[in-house]
């Protein structure tokens, strides 16, 4: 006898407060996942990189090196490498268990915005204000990067690296996307899209949610919007504070999500936790 | 909450965590090595004294004695009083330190004998006398053997009292039959396990066994696990000694390959072997002893048959046969059984597996092509410009296959250079020779020792040219006279060896020679033939190109000034391009590299995002080539073999626009630029047209092509989604009737001014200064605007040559217009009269554009530099007189405060001064923003809408400021 299918779960919506790190590291610029989601990273603007656990919320290591706030940081996917890129011009490749700096990339002329890893963690893609995109090479200690894109006509706030293709977005309004595998360069001019939240003067962060079933992105109004991806209708709006919800990530594989906002980072989940551990 | 606690148990925290270093705590200070001191375990320093107890101090003040003094203890023995005997052992004479875990005897605590496996344990035994064997020295543990104490291990004497006896196994009791069968039924045999068809199983199944007994499990060797030290192969034991040198070559054969079974065997049964053996020395040398009863081999023979020369056994007793054996013979002793088993035998531990490993299938290799050539040719990659005339001819004739005789030479016949070029390299900068590097004055100086050597030789039978050459040589070229002969002999051929070198070099520069007779216009062409001759790689260059006509005296000087001209302008990959670097933009050069293609229009964008139309609408595809390292990186193959190219493919362009450097976003100026030409670039720069891309610029001026649908469609749409928001959309809505409309200031995009007025205001601008040179020739061409400056444009003649300049692009929604508007013949020649320099599409090339306010500090540079190459452009008055007709429209247009305007109004260098300080100070004024803390970093534009470039924004924001 066959059992009837089981239903296709609805999207699980990460709308419980499992806990509250304080960072303690200056306002926290960007937070990040690692890339199986047990850790997290924080870039701070008192010029420091961290490493946490999540599920704990205890401080691993501190990276400090940067000369001026981290903007954005990426883990390797074996955890062995850390890149981070700041606003003193510089992407920092760190060896993550002795916290010391591996390699220090110069060449962006003005603060980076954006930094990547790629899949195999052979190239670093930083995108900086200086409308570029720079891939460095980490295999050889090359001072110099592999190709700079240059396309973008004004800063480029945000990279994202897949299997073979670079996704670039630019203030200009357009999404690049290079195809390295056809050797073409597709440019999308996006005007319009999920509405409702607040964006005028900063760099926010957004993302997807694990499954790709929502878009999530941050707001000035102290929220976290989150859109169905497909009907584009709001779906939920987490309050997350008073200030301004300036950084998210979302678990790779599980409802967990990260804002950052002033100097804390909140973990939330889909289920509420023990309280206990509260 | 699962997952949490999964998480939970994935570490493990020991005790409370440690604060976080302070950044700035004070390290903590090493010991230095003089305040380092020993204490022994009492905390008493150690002082260093000498060689006893390591140099440190030791018993009483580094004495024997006491603090009693050193007094020998006295024997006292009375009646009552027995005196014990005193054993003095090692230990009472040793101080404490000793039995310390440094000292000389540590003392630890040790398995005492009779809880470890005693030496009566005769398993171990065995292994013992197996490892004996095969030791170094055989036979060394014989003493041991001999003197063992009579004592049993508290494990044997459990093992007793639990019933078991020597000889057996330890287990539990077993009916044999089921233990046989069941190893006779399990073909899973995994790795080391006995043969299955051993002597001793075959023997027990003979034996008749009665129900109901059981036996105790035999008794196991255990498998010595020795390492294997020795260089011998596998199962190759080397000469017994005993077996080879005491005596027992008399019985005969010696086996190199001995079983195992019958090793062991010989060592535990039968001991007669030993008892054959002899004891001491022996020897043919001793002779025989009185003793010995043998006496047959004194005198020793060793011969070859004694030894083994086929592995397997001996060979078959008639020894008829050898390896030329009739087949069924050689059949039936290869019988695999038993070699199998033999070899079993041979290697301890391994057993021969009872399955057959799987054969692997075999596919054949694919079958090749006819006509298919085990070699890859690559077509090469070939710079026309590098390379000479001749050689880029007979490429176009071979249609780019590089020559095929090369390619039949082989690598191995090409040189350095030959194969640099075949895989397409660029040479290695750097000098060619040792002479490059030196400087001038030395290289006269070594001329000079040469032909000087050289004239010793012709002294004879020319005594006055040698005079006249010396005198060449120091310089005074013009008071000399010299034959030709003796200058083509003696001059000639170093110096043009070397400059045909240098000349034909693929780095030599061929866009500015320097041009060194630019008076003498003659000579400068006859010099210009000698270049290029020289550049082809031409021996005679210099004596065909100069004039024939001339005198021999002044050829003779003129051939000596190429010469020296040659030499000092030569091209400078030879001796300085090791230093430097070529120029990214040559100074000297009009045009600059930009991206072929272009992006649409965005206002075709953005309608199609207003109807929510994304997918191709919205979608540019470019070719674009990632860098040959880049897909290495990200493991893929190079869409693009062989094509030197990386990014976006690029094309000249005029450099001294001012378009190059508006952003194409803020209002569309798309591909309008490649429309219009450049008439101030001296180069001519090339044109390349570009079919199918549109903007709005060109749908007036063209008549809508019927192969573009997307075009009609697009504006179409645009009409239709402009008539419902007019008012706010001014971008698409600025007609002459928007007078009543008022519109908001800080309608980001919307209020931007039209194309027209940058184009107007910055072009004139720039050529402000040399305006006045031709002032006269623009005045007819002025008076038509002129008179029309405050009538609005869209009632102008459209003859007017300004006309096509003044209207905001594309979309008015005009009452009238039809909406594919009316087609406007492309008038490059007019057009160029307006603007000068064509549009180039937007920065984005080249890293000097990296902030478009850097950028444009640049542009000025540039057009400051560049005032008289624009001299030829004729629209300077015109243009003013079009900034003010533009300033109309602009105020009625887009109504703008009238800060603006006046800001406008401004004489235009104050403007630009003011227009970088206010950039300046509002990027002061962001950073100043962002460095406050809890306050998120702003961008430089807003995500939401298209990002205005950097000129407009400070348009926009001047009225704040003056204000």
């Amino acid at each position: 006898m066959a059992f009837p299918q089981p239903r296709t779960q609805p999207p699980q919506l990460t709308q419980h407060l499992l806990r509250t790190v304080d960072c303690q590291q200056g306002a926290v610029r960007a937070v990040r996942f690692n890339a199986d989601g047990n850790y997290m990273l924080s870039c701070g603007s008192d010029k420091t990189l961290r490493l946490w656990s999540v599920s704990r919320g205890t401080l691993l290591k501190t990276y400090s090196g940067h000369g001026y706030e981290v903007l954005d940081a990426d883990g390797s996917f074996d955890n062995s490498q850390i890149c981070s890129c700041s606003s003193d011009k510089t992407v920092i490749l760190w060896d993550v268990t002795t916290g010391q700096v591996t390699r220090k990339l110069r060449g962006h002329a003005g603060k980076v915005n954006s930094v990547q890893f790629n899949e195999d963690a052979t190239v670093i893609i930083s995108g900086s204000i200086d409308c570029s995109v720079r891939c460095w090479d980490i295999r050889f200690r090359r001072p110099d990067p592999i190709q700079i894109l240059d396309e973008a006509q004004d800063s480029v706030s945000s990279v994202k690296v897949s299997e073979h293709e670079l996704l670039t977005g630019s203030v200009d309004g357009r999404v690049r996307r290079y195809d390295l595998r056809m050797g073409q360069l597709h440019v999308d001019f996006i005007n319009s899209g999920y509405t409702g939240h607040k964006n005028n003067s900063y760099k926010l962060d957004c993302c997807l949610s694990n499954k790709d079933t929502h878009v999530l992105s941050c707001s000035e109004d102290g929220h976290v919007y989150c859109w169905d991806l497909v009907e584009g209708s709001l779906s939920c709006k987490l309050p997350v504070g008073k200030a301004v919800v300036q950084s998210l990530s979302f678990h790779p594989s599980q409802p967990h999500l990260l804002t950052a906002i002033e100097g804390r980072v909140q973990v939330w989940g889909a289920e509420p936790q023990d309280t206990d551990a509260q | 909450m699962a997952s949490d606690g999964e998480e939970e148990q994935d570490f493990v925290t020991y005790g409370t965590p440690l604060e976080p270093l302070e950044e700035d705590a004070p390290v903590k200070k090493p010991v230095p090595i003089h305040e380092q001191t020993v204490k022994d375990e009492k905390g008493r320093y150690k002082r260093f004294h000498g060689a006893f107890t390591g140099g440190f101090s030791a018993g009483y003040f580094n004495t024997v004695g006491s603090k009693e003094g050193w007094t020998p203890s006295t024997f006292i023995s009375s009646r009552q009083q027995k005196a014990a005997k005193v054993n003095a052992r090692p230990e009472d004479f040793m101080d404490d330190e000793d039995f310390s875990e440094h000292g000389i005897a540590p003392s630890e605590i040790t398995t005492t004998e009779d809880f470890a496996s005693g030496p009566r344990d005769q398993i171990r035994d065995k292994a013992r006398a197996l490892s004996s064997l095969v030791a170094p020295i055989p036979g060394d543990n014989v003493l041991e053997d001999l003197i063992s104490p009579a004592r049993t291990s508290v494990g044997i004497e459990l093992l007793r009292k639990m019933g078991w006896k020597e000889g057996q196994g330890v287990g539990p009791r077993a009916k044999r039959k089921p233990r046989t069968q069941k190893a006779d039924g399990g073909p899973r045999v995994y790795g080391c396990a006995l043969p299955p068809n051993g002597s001793e199983e075959s023997e027990e199944e003979d034996d008749y066994v009665p129900e109901n007994v059981t036996f105790a499990p035999k008794d196991v060797t255990p498998i010595d696990f020795t390492p294997k030290d020795d260089l011998h192969g596998l199962g190759y034991r080397g000469l017994d000694p005993q077996q080879a040198l005491m005596g027992v070559s008399s019985t005969g054969h010696v086996d190199l390959f001995t079983l195992d079974s019958d090793r062991t065997s010989s060592l535990f049964g039968d001991n007669q072997m030993r008892h054959r053996r002899r004891a001491g020395v022996s020897g043919q040398a001793f002779g025989v002893g009185a003793l010995e009863d043998d006496d047959e081999d004194i005198y020793h023979r060793d011969t070859l048959s004694n030894y083994d020369s086929v592995l397997g056994g001996e060979e078959p007793g008639d020894g008829l046969y050898g390896w030329t054996a009739p087949e069924q013979y050689n059949q039936k002793k290869k019988g695999s059984n038993t070699e199998a088993s033999y070899l079993g035998k041979i290697l301890e531990g391994f057993t021969l597996a009872s399955k057959a490993p799987e054969a692997k299938s075999i596919f054949p290799p694919p079958d090749l092509p006819r006509d298919f050539r085990p070699m890859h040719y690559f077509r090469p990659v070939v710079d026309v410009a590098n390379v000479s005339p001749i050689v880029a001819q007979a490429l176009l004739v071979s249609g780019g296959q590089m020559s095929t005789e090369s390619a039949e030479k082989g690598r191995h016949q090409l040189d350095a250079s030959q194969r640099r070029s075949l895989l397409g390299e660029s040479s290695l900068k750097g000098p060619t020779s040792v002479f490059d590097l030196l400087d001038s004055k030395d290289k006269e100086r070594l001329e000079g020792i040469r032909r000087s050597a050289e004239e010793r030789k012709t002294v004879a039978f020319a005594p006055e040219e040698s005079r006249g050459a010396i005198v060449t040589a120091s310089t005074a070229p013009a008071a000399t006279t010299f034959s030709r002969n003796a200058l083509s002999s003696r001059f000639q051929p170093p110096d043009s060896e070397r400059l045909l070198s240098a000349w034909r070099s693929p780095t030599a520069d061929t866009a500015q020679p320097f041009r060194p007779f630019e008076k003498n216009p003659e000579k400068q062409e006859r010099y210009d033939l000698y270049i290029s001759k020289l550049k082809q790689g031409r021996k005679d260059a210099l004596e065909s190109s100069l004039d024939p006509n001339m005198t021999e005296w002044e050829r003779g000087r003129e051939r000596d000034e190429f010469v020296r001209a040659a030499m000092l302008y030569k091209p400078s990959s030879s001796s300085l391009s090791c230093r430097f670097t070529r120029a990214k933009h040559q100074d000297d050069d009009n045009s600059v590299e930009v991206p072929r293609d272009q992006e649409n229009d965005v206002d075709d964008k953005q309608a199609a995002v207003r109807m929510k139309m994304f997918g191709k609408l919205t979608r540019d595809t470019f070719e674009w080539h990632p860098d040959k390292l880049l897909c290495k990186r990200f493991n893929i193959p190079d869409p693009y073999p062989g094509s030197g190219l990386v990014g976006l493919p690029k094309v000249k362009r005029d450099k001294f626009s001012v378009f190059n450097f508006l952003t194409l976003s803020d209002s569309g100026l798309g591909d309008n630029g490649n429309q219009h030409a450049a008439p101030a670039a001296p180069l001519g720069t090339p044109k390349t047209a570009q079919p199918g891309k549109k903007s709005r610029w060109d749908i007036p001026a063209e008549a809508e092509p019927p192969k573009d649908p997307l075009g009609t469609f697009l504006s179409m749409a645009r009409s239709e989604a402009s008539a419902p928001q007019q008012g706010q959309s001014s971008e698409t809505t600025s007609t002459p009737t928007l007078e009543s409309k008022p519109e908001p200031v800080e309608g980001e995009e919307d209020n931007r001014p039209p194309m027209d007025l940058f184009k107007a205001i910055f072009a004139s601008s720039s050529d402000e200064k040399s305006s006045s040179e031709e002032e006269s020739e623009d005045e007819d061409n002025e008076s038509g605007p002129e008179q029309t400056e405050l009538v609005p444009h869209a009632l102008l003649p459209p003859s007017s040559s300004a006309v096509p300049e003044v209207k905001p692009p594309v979309t008015y929604p005009d009452p009238a217009p039809p909406p594919p508007p009316p087609p406007l013949p492309q008038e490059p020649e007019l057009e160029e009269e307006e603007f000068g320099p064509r549009l180039p599409p937007p920065s984005s090339s080249g890293p000097e554009h990296q902030s478009s306010i850097s950028s444009w500090t640049q542009a000025e540079v540039h057009k400051k530099k560049s005032k008289e190459k624009h001299k030829a452009k004729k629209e300077l008055r015109h243009k003013e007189k079009k900034v003010g007709l533009f300033l109309c429209h602009f105020l009625f247009m887009s109504r703008l405060s009238k800060c603006c305007l006046l800001s406008i109004f401004l004489p235009f260098s104050i403007r630009r001064k003011a227009r970088i300080t206010r950039a300046k100070t509002r990027r002061r004024r962001r950073k100043r923003r962002e460095i406050r803390q809890w306050r998120p970093l702003a961008v430089q534009g807003t995500r939401k809408k298209i990002a205005a470039a950097a000129q407009t924004t400070v348009l926009r924001v001047s009225p704040r400021q003056s204000c």
